[in-house]
């Protein structure tokens, strides 16, 4: 299980995921990143490490900003990798989460 | 007879015709309540008496119809459930109705009596009066494609694809974003909302499960068929309903107006057809169908709501599929029109075919006696053509007994509804033909068997339960063909006959004595008997005793015959066997003596020589051994008592018949083979003649009897048995 809790000062909680968000992997990252969803205020998702995102990553990250919501968190993710982009365009989801998605230049090419 | 009569007299014709197929239609509307299309024929035989009665100005026909229609009109717009009151009510209402039409075709312009009058008003009010059980609109808001701003997705040309993955789907292997992405192959994805309506919220959500919703928007010329195969893996996992786009629909439209006519269609099939709807479709909405009937104890929804409720079908599209059935059904209806042919006319033409058949026969008669080897080939082919027009002729007559069968479905509600018991009543065999007249004449004997059988046969439920039956008793009516002559059997599952009682009965009636030493078979033959009944007390059904023998009369004057079996406590059966005709018949001709006779040739099991060598013949007893089988034998030239012509005596043939489960040999001088009988009725004169049934012309002019195999059977068991009882009571001398 490899995610990378960083905290600053301000108590921004920043938590970058390196692995694949699939069903394999989905329970305990969904143990962990909702233990911190609750602890936190401001928490950010780093998905630039997400090799690979099903539905069941999906579904985990469409609950997190739901939860987020009724906690009245701060809840951004960052740094979308391309699978995870691709996934968002499909779904038609980008809107939905409200990040501002940095579109590489190289992202038309690959 | 007046133009105004002839109308009359389609009117009444007509109306019975609809008032039967209305009482038919309401029996079995009371096994499956929400048949929409008996519903229908329930309401268009209350429509259309209304409206002819309206023509002839008869207003109390129209002032009760017109209240029958409107609550039927309720139910056919699901506005009023249909249930066992209403179906009693509206039998009741169908009961009055011809009444009144009775009243106004014999007396027109007399005032409705007060009974009648008393009758209709208190069906109109149980009719009306009754509190309208409405059958609510589904009111669950149809869950319409709501994108996140609320707004219908109603992107023109699109398809409308709603996937809900159901909770197993992940841990299946399902990964619904591999449908998404397959899916955009097939088109263009113009519009998808994600949605998560069932996800708990914190430690309950568990991430395994799948909780995702997505609405589609989807532009694709494939068809419906090939969009839902893309979920094909997934269809267990998932509910999915795909509507056709708006532009589709006109198309749907075209093709369902265009679809052939030739036969009555169910909704979904015509939709399927078409392509608005896939088979899966279908068998879901069926599915659900089935579901809301049995949660709810009531009529299921029509298919077409629920599949409008479902998403998977614009309303437009059923509205017109249910359009078209209609459509295709009046036209249907139109075409099975019958020509109405009165039947004296076709009484005629059976007469003239009879007297074709005589006279063709007369024909080839002397082309023989001629040896006009020319014209005996076209004599041949000729009397190929006459006895195809004389089967195709007794065919016109020719009608099934199902209907007949069917009109006893009523009285079998009624009396058990009188009597207490519950008892249902099984018909098979109801495509049986049969001549019309026999039909007609059949009618009475078969009311009162099935009477006596639902009478003294099945018990009361109390009784059968302690004997270990169903409460629920049986009567199955049951008819085939069985050469050349039809059987009807009804049967029971009741108490079945008791000898001892019968035979009580019967020595206190004497009828027989106490030593009688008869059979099983002869006592419950007993029951024919005029003045015999078991049942203790007379009931208005059945039990005076009077009945059995007459319908035994009845039944034998159409040259059939009727037997009885029963087991105690198991049931009875009783069978009877008719010919099928009372026209023409095969026959076959022998002689003896001088005399010539028919013996209807189904009848006939086979020839044998009269050998004493062969056949042991006791010639005292009457009887003959046929491949060691005792058959009982009667010279027709002695019963018959026939000129004898003294000629060198010939060798004799036994002409061996069966009649149900009896044989006897006919022994006779000549056998002259086939011959197409036309039967000519004998004359009242000749009514009490034993042995015969009716005479026929032959070819030459000469006549000859018709024997009555049935009788003569008996009367050859009975030579025997005499004979014998003669013969042993010398012997104890």
């Amino acid at each position: 299980m490899s995610i990378e809790v960083k905290q600053d000062k301000k108590g921004t909680v920043r938590l970058a995921i390196q692995d694949e968000m699939t069903i394999y992997t989905a329970l305990q990252q969904k143990k962990l990143l909702f233990s911190h969803l609750i602890s936190a205020k401001t928490l950010q998702i780093d998905l630039a490490g997400v090799s690979e995102i099903d539905s069941a990553g999906l579904q985990l990250l469409l609950f997190l900003k739901r939860e987020a919501g009724h906690h009245e968190i701060k809840l951004s993710l960052i740094q979308h990798s391309q699978a995870v982009l691709d996934v968002m365009e499909l779904l038609n989801l980008s809107k939905y989460f409200g990040d501002p998605i940095v579109i590489s230049a190289d992202r038309k090419s690959s | 007879m007046s133009e105004f009569d002839a109308a009359l007299t389609t009117f009444a014709q007509e109306s019975e015709e609809l008032l039967i197929s209305m009482e038919d239609a309401l029996l079995s509307l009371e096994s499956s309540p929400d048949d929409s299309e008996t519903i229908n024929s329930v309401f268009r035989a209350m429509h259309t008496i209304k409206g002819s009665a309206g023509l002839f100005g008869f207003n109390a026909i129209v002032a009760f119809t017109h209240e029958a229609e409107s609550v039927l009109d309720k139910v056919r717009n699901g506005e009023r459930a249909i249930d066992a009151e209403l179906i009693s009510v509206l039998l009741d209402s169908k009961d009055l109705t011809a009444r009144l039409i009775e009243h106004c075709l014999t007396q027109k312009d007399a005032p409705l009596p007060p009974e009648l009058e008393a009758a209709s008003m208190r069906l109109i009010k149980q009719l009306s009066g009754k509190k309208e059980t409405a059958i609510q609109a589904n009111e669950t808001e149809t869950s319409k494609l709501e994108s996140e701003g609320g707004g219908d997705i109603s992107v023109d040309g699109s398809w409308l694809i709603s996937l809900k993955f159901q909770s197993d789907a992940l841990r299946n292997g399902m990964d619904p974003l591999s449908f998404i992405r397959y899916l955009q192959t097939l088109g263009e994805i113009k519009e998808i909302i994600t949605l998560t309506p069932d996800m708990p919220g914190g430690d309950e959500m568990d991430p395994e499960s799948c909780y995702l919703h997505f609405k589609i928007a989807f532009q694709s010329d494939a068809s419906k068929q090939n969009i839902e195969s893309v979920f094909e893996f997934a269809s267990d996992d998932c509910d999915i309903n795909i509507l056709p786009p708006n532009s589709k629909v006109e198309e749907y439209l075209n093709l369902l107006d265009a679809q052939d006519e030739s036969h009555v269609k169910r909704i979904g099939e015509m939709l399927v057809q078409v392509g608005a709807l896939t088979q899966n479709d279908v068998n879901r909405a069926l599915q659900k169908q089935n579901e809301s009937r049995e949660s709810e104890d009531q009529p299921g929804k029509p298919l077409g709501k629920i599949l409008v409720e479902q998403q998977v079908v614009q309303e437009p599209v059923v509205e017109q599929a249910l359009k078209k059935q209609e459509q295709t059904k009046q036209k249907l209806a139109a075409e099975a029109n019958y020509i109405r042919v009165d039947a004296t006319k076709l009484g005629q033409l059976i007469n003239l075919v009879g007297e074709l058949v005589i006279s063709s026969a007369a024909m080839n008669l002397i082309v023989e006696r001629h040896g006009l080897t020319d014209a005996g080939d076209v004599a041949a082919s000729m009397n190929t053509l006459v006895s195809s027009i004389r089967d195709t002729a007794l065919e016109l007559r020719m009608v099934q007994i199902g209907e007949t069968f069917s009109r006893f479905r009523r009285i079998v509600r009624d009396v058990s509804n009188e009597l207490g018991k519950t008892i249902e009543l099984q018909i098979s065999g109801g495509e049986t033909e049969l001549d019309k007249t026999v039909v007609e004449k059949i009618n009475d004997p078969l009311m009162h068997l099935i009477r006596n059988s639902l009478d003294h046969g099945i018990e009361s439920p109390e009784q059968r339960l302690a004997v270990g039956k169903p409460a629920e008793g049986i009567v199955q009516l049951n008819a085939y063909h069985e050469s050349g002559h039809i059987v009807i059997q009804i049967a029971d599952d009741g108490a079945g006959l008791n000898c001892e009682k019968i035979v009580a009965k019967a020595v206190a009636n004497g009828l027989i004595k106490p030593d009688h030493g008869l059979s099983q078979q002869e006592i419950f033959d007993l029951i024919f008997a005029a003045g015999l009944s078991t049942k203790e007390a007379a009931t208005n059904l059945s039990g005076r005793g009077v009945g059995m023998d007459v319908v035994k009369k009845n039944i034998e004057a159409l040259r059939g015959s009727v037997g009885i079996d029963s087991e105690e406590g198991q049931g009875t059966t009783i069978t009877i066997n008719l010919p099928l005709t009372l026209a023409i018949i095969d026959g076959f001709m022998v002689g003896t003596e001088l005399e010539r006779y028919i013996i209807p040739l189904s009848m006939v099991d086979e020839c044998i020589e009269m050998d004493p060598h062969e056949c042991q013949i006791d010639e005292v007893q009457h009887y003959i051994n046929l491949r060691g089988q005792v058959l009982p034998y009667l010279r027709l030239g002695d019963y018959f008592n026939s000129r004898k012509s003294d000629t060198v005596k010939r060798r004799e043939s036994v002409v061996v018949v069966k009649s149900g489960q009896n044989k006897a040999g006919f022994v006779v001088d000549e056998l002259h083979g086939e011959h197409q009988t036309v039967i000519k009725p004998m004359g009242k004169v000749f009514e009490n003649l034993k042995g015969i049934t009716g005479a026929t012309v032959l070819g030459d002019g000469n006549v000859a009897l018709i024997l009555d195999v049935q009788g003569l059977i008996q009367a050859a068991i009975k030579n025997k048995t005499r004979s014998a009882n003669f013969l042993s009571s010398q012997r104890t001398q």
